[in-house]
């Protein structure tokens, strides 16, 4: 073996094969080994709608984007420098991303004239042999028939030997980016704990495939990427929504209530659901209602009964949940609502990513409703923002909503987790004793918020609901004046969260300057790879990014007008735009995306050079 | 319910009253409801703070404002969702659910066969009054065919729903129909409600003066009600008529109204009524012709149709908590937030 061994950088991988094909997996599990040995990643699942959608065809084609590196990293990336394509429909769907001059590895046996076919390749002239990838460098591999070759003698039937292929490829992957296997083989020997027959053979295919590497001459370069210097600490890697989940039990955990989930499954939420369901033992309770409003409704029940009462879901199940929501916030009592955006309108694109319901939150209800906004902006941070969304409806006694989006939720990053008493307490009081001649149930302190007297409490038995209610007493009132009142009053209730939020901070670059790229949410990993190329290329700009979008962190307004341009990237058309030009008056300029897809850096640095 | 008897001093039916001005047209036959209510829950032992009213929206639904507890008045049709979220959380308090036949059966519709096939220990007290009160007299989901509304001015086209055939569709455990002008019967009924553990629905026959008066009178009235109803009662033959000279057979799974007068059948004969049989409690949902005088119909029957004894989803759900905590001890938030697997940066 006479490998040349090549140190790069960063390396964007992007895994692509039919749904069936476990590229997920595959993924994940270089994913892992390369968090495990210290590479900062960031990464970008795409799936399509369907859960099989037809074999070989282009919609049934399932991605995983991994970019990983010595260096810090923002994003999943733009372009790839590697595409692993197990069929002709993946290779087809995925060319236009790969980098001039990228590495093409292909399974062979997917470009036979069926796949060729299905895949709408003309003529079924296959691309391999018809000179259109000359551009490229391709490595070559009948992966298939390797994996039926190791499996021979294994006894299995056909199925399943081709279900162990992606362990050959990944097998690959390994031996070309010098990785050890022990992450991958611990977690199939737990997999198949109870199936030895299969543990066996995923472990003989992934090591023939690490051997392919090392004996043939397909791939002479080999390829280290050295550790990346991150903030010294421990780490795991965690998913968006798998970060959403802990944070609402630690919520509960500090706060000392116990959760209640109500939720209805919805793509791309249900992931929170399901870790949620998992962690009875910390007293969560998950109840999967009949719809969306039952959902919302159980969790106000909850609430009303003294616990977290918390719902999930995506952009069609939370216009189900508006008034339920209008609800929620005339009783003022504390509920997290969770948006996990996805593209819409109405069914709109259920897997894809995007920023378009921060109207509906900020909105979207009946009557002046004025509901705290929060965003997370990547897959750690929804952690602790949704967190941060706990605190805020428990100690205002309003609900809250939190949003997230595809991206983040099924994207995945290094985190270094807190430790629990390293958290922010959360301080929650139900109320006991009167506080008048009788009880008031909207009487309010210093937060404008009122006291939470739960039933089961002597002596303070209320009722509260919809209908307009009379300042302090809570009893039912028509009263023009009172109505006037109260509505500002619970406008003002809200403005007043933002006592108890950190002001906004610069993430990087200058407190003045020429240009601020404002952000929200997901499209932070890219906002701040661009800024960081755009400032070493000597332009004077700079980059905040918001978490606290209703009520906004008070130096807002001041700081925008240290900046003689402001730029908005969002993936919608252009809804914090039309917010901070409503609220400050600032000639903010849009970016705008509305394909599913996050921002690419490199959409964003062309933005920024264009306006200097 | 839990019906513990430690409390304190004795609770009357005027500690439940409060200081909200009662706010239903005069003579509605919801003010024979909250009476009702009142007087009972007095007796069943449980101290005010742990009950707790939820309604929807509709006149009915104004209730918990007049009923010194613990309450909710919700949006339309929710109630039922909302009391299960309060119920799974806080399994030892009383809930009871205020709706009407629009609350419930039209925009509540999905809601209430879920909080029926859950089982939830819970009551829900549907008035049904035909009609939309609130709204100014539109036709509502149990209206009968070809009624006159304002939304239907040439007659309602929309077939009624069943409600007590369609709570057994939806599984209930206990389903019962009293009426407002019957208030020893609908005392009964609320006590029997209260006592079934799991989801109590108890459908009220009630009178709106303004909009739909009049339409249970046939089964209300003394002129008319031993003939058109039939009063159930566990283990105890179906009789009915004005001298209890009726009673029910069933002629394989026909109901067949007989003579006790004409000497060829006796009480003996008849149909005894079996609160858990569910093929029974079927055959009594369908005693639901509209009453037509000579047309020798069935007559409609009040009482308790079916109870079976079931498991309740709050129940199951707290002992999935406790053998999850057994199983794998308390919740270890540190151990949570380190997850599987890490690695030191240095």
């Amino acid at each position: 073996m006479t490998s040349n061994n090549q140190v790069l950088e960063r390396v964007i991988i992007k895994f692509a094969g039919d749904s069936g094909d476990g590229m997920q997996l595959t993924g994940t599990q270089f994913t892992n080994t390369a968090a495990m040995f210290g590479n900062d990643l960031s990464t970008f699942p795409d799936f399509p709608a369907e859960i099989r959608a037809p074999q070989g065809t282009i919609p049934g084609v399932s991605g995983f984007q991994l970019h990983f590196g010595s260096v810090n990293i923002f994003s999943p990336g733009d372009f790839c420098d590697v595409l692993v394509a197990m069929n002709a429909a993946a290779l087809k769907a995925n060319l236009r991303n790969l980098k001039k001059g990228g590495t093409i590895i292909v399974n062979t046996d997917g470009f036979d004239p069926k796949n060729l076919r299905l895949a709408n390749y003309t003529d079924n002239v296959s691309p391999l042999t018809d000179g259109s990838l000359d551009g490229y460098r391709v490595v070559s591999i009948d992966v298939t028939k390797m994996t039926k070759a190791a499996l021979s003698d294994s006894g299995l039937g056909t199925k399943e030997i081709d279900r162990a292929k992606n362990m050959f490829v990944l097998g690959f992957l390994y031996w070309m980016y010098n990785r050890e296997m022990s992450f991958t083989i611990k977690f199939l020997e737990d997999k198949f704990s109870k199936k030895p027959e299969i543990l066996a053979a995923n472990l003989k295919v992934l090591h023939a495939g690490y051997n392919f590497g090392e004996t043939s001459e397909t791939a002479p370069t080999r390829f280290t990427i050295n550790p990346a210097p991150m903030p010294a600490g421990t780490y795991r890697n965690i998913m968006g929504n798998q970060a959403t989940a802990i944070g609402l039990i630690a919520a509960s955990k500090k706060s000392g209530l116990d959760l209640f989930l109500g939720s209805y499954p919805i793509t791309p939420a249900s992931d929170i659901l399901h870790e949620l369901a998992r962690h009875k033992n910390f007293g969560v309770k998950t109840f999967q209602a009949e719809d969306e409003i039952a959902a919302i409704c159980s969790a106000i029940g909850a609430s009303f009964g003294g616990k977290l009462g918390i719902t999930t879901s995506s952009g069609p199940g939370i216009a189900l949940k508006t008034e339920a929501m209008g609800l929620a916030l005339m009783l003022e009592l504390p509920l997290l609502i969770i948006n996990v955006q996805r593209g819409g309108p109405s069914t709109g694109l259920p897997t894809k990513t995007e920023q378009s319901d921060l109207f509906q939150a900020v909105y979207g209800r009946n009557g002046e409703a004025p509901i705290p906004v929060i965003a997370a902006k990547s897959a750690a941070d929804c952690f602790e923002t949704v967190y941060e969304a706990c605190r805020i409806a428990l100690e205002y006694m309003t609900p809250v909503i939190f949003l997230s989006d595809g991206y983040i939720a099924n994207g995945s990053e290094p985190w270094r987790f807190p430790n629990a008493d390293q958290l922010k307490p959360i301080k929650v009081e139900f109320t006991t004793e009167l506080n008048g001649e009788k009880f008031l149930p909207y009487k309010r302190n210093e937060n404008l918020s009122r006291p939470w007297a739960i039933p089961g409490t002597k002596g303070l038995e209320h009722r509260i609901g919809g209908l307009e209610k009379q300042h302090e007493t809570g009893n039912i009132s028509y009263d023009p004046e009172n109505h006037e009142f109260m509505v500002k009053m619970r406008a003002a209730k809200v403005e007043k969260v933002a006592d108890s939020i950190p002001d906004q901070t610069i993430d990087n670059g200058t407190e003045k300057g020429k240009i601020l790229v404002l952000g929200w949410g997901s499209t932070y990993g890219a906002i701040k790879g661009a800024v960081i190329e755009a400032r070493a290329k000597g332009i004077d700009v700079s980059h905040a990014h918001i978490r606290h979008i209703v009520p906004f962190p008070k130096n807002l307004g001041d700081l925008l007008k240290n900046y003689e341009k402001v730029l908005i990237p969002e993936m919608n058309t252009g809804q914090l735009k039309s917010i901070i030009r409503d609220k400050f008056l600032v000639p903010a300029i849009g970016l705008n995306k509305i394909k599913g897809m996050p921002f690419a850096t490199s959409e964003i640095l062309v933005k920024i050079e264009e306006l200097v | 319910m839990e019906t513990t008897n430690t409390t304190t001093p004795t609770m009357t039916s005027k500690d439940l009253v409060t200081d909200q001005e009662v706010r239903w047209c005069p003579g509605c036959g919801d003010y024979s409801i909250l009476k009702q209510v009142q007087t009972v829950v007095p007796e069943l032992g449980i101290p005010r703070e742990e009950i707790v009213f939820i309604s929807g929206i509709g006149c009915s639904s104004r209730f918990p404002y007049y009923m010194e507890t613990f309450g909710m008045h919700s949006i339309h049709g929710r109630a039922s969702a909302i009391a299960s979220g309060l119920k799974a959380t806080r399994p030892e308090l009383s809930v009871w659910i205020i709706s009407g036949d629009g609350d419930s059966l039209s925009i509540g519709g999905n809601h209430f066969i879920h909080l029926l096939r859950r089982n939830f220990n819970v009551n829900l007290l549907l008035f049904n009054n035909e009609i939309y009160g609130l709204t100014k007299g539109q036709y509502s989901p149990t209206s009968e065919e070809g009624k006159i509304t304002k939304s239907t001015p040439m007659g309602s086209l929309d077939h009624p729903f069943n409600p007590i055939a369609l709570a057994l569709g939806a599984e209930g455990s206990f389903i019962a129909r009293s009426m407002d002008r019957d208030p020893i019967h609908l005392k009964d009924m609320l006590r029997r409600s209260n006592a079934h553990i799991g989801t109590s629905l108890l459908e009220i026959y009630q009178n709106c003066n303004v909009f739909n008066d009049g339409t249970f009178e046939i089964f209300t009235e003394k002129s008319s009600k031993k003939e058109e109803t039939i009063f159930l009662e566990n283990n105890k033959p179906l009789v009915f008529g004005q001298n209890s000279d009726k009673g029910i057979m069933l002629d394989g799974f026909k109901p067949t109204i007989v003579s006790l007068e004409d000497g060829k059948y006796s009480v003996n004969d008849l149909w005894v009524h079996n609160e858990s049989d569910l093929t029974k409690a079927g055959l009594l949902s369908r005693f639901f012709e509209r009453p037509v005088e000579g047309t020798g119909h069935l007559p409609r029957p009040f009482g308790v149709f079916y109870e079976s004894a079931r498991p309740c989803y709050e129940v199951g759900l707290n002992e999935q908590i406790q053998y999850a905590k057994s199983k794998k001890g308390e919740g270890d938030l540190e151990a949570l937030l380190r997850g599987g697997e890490t690695w030191e940066i240095k």
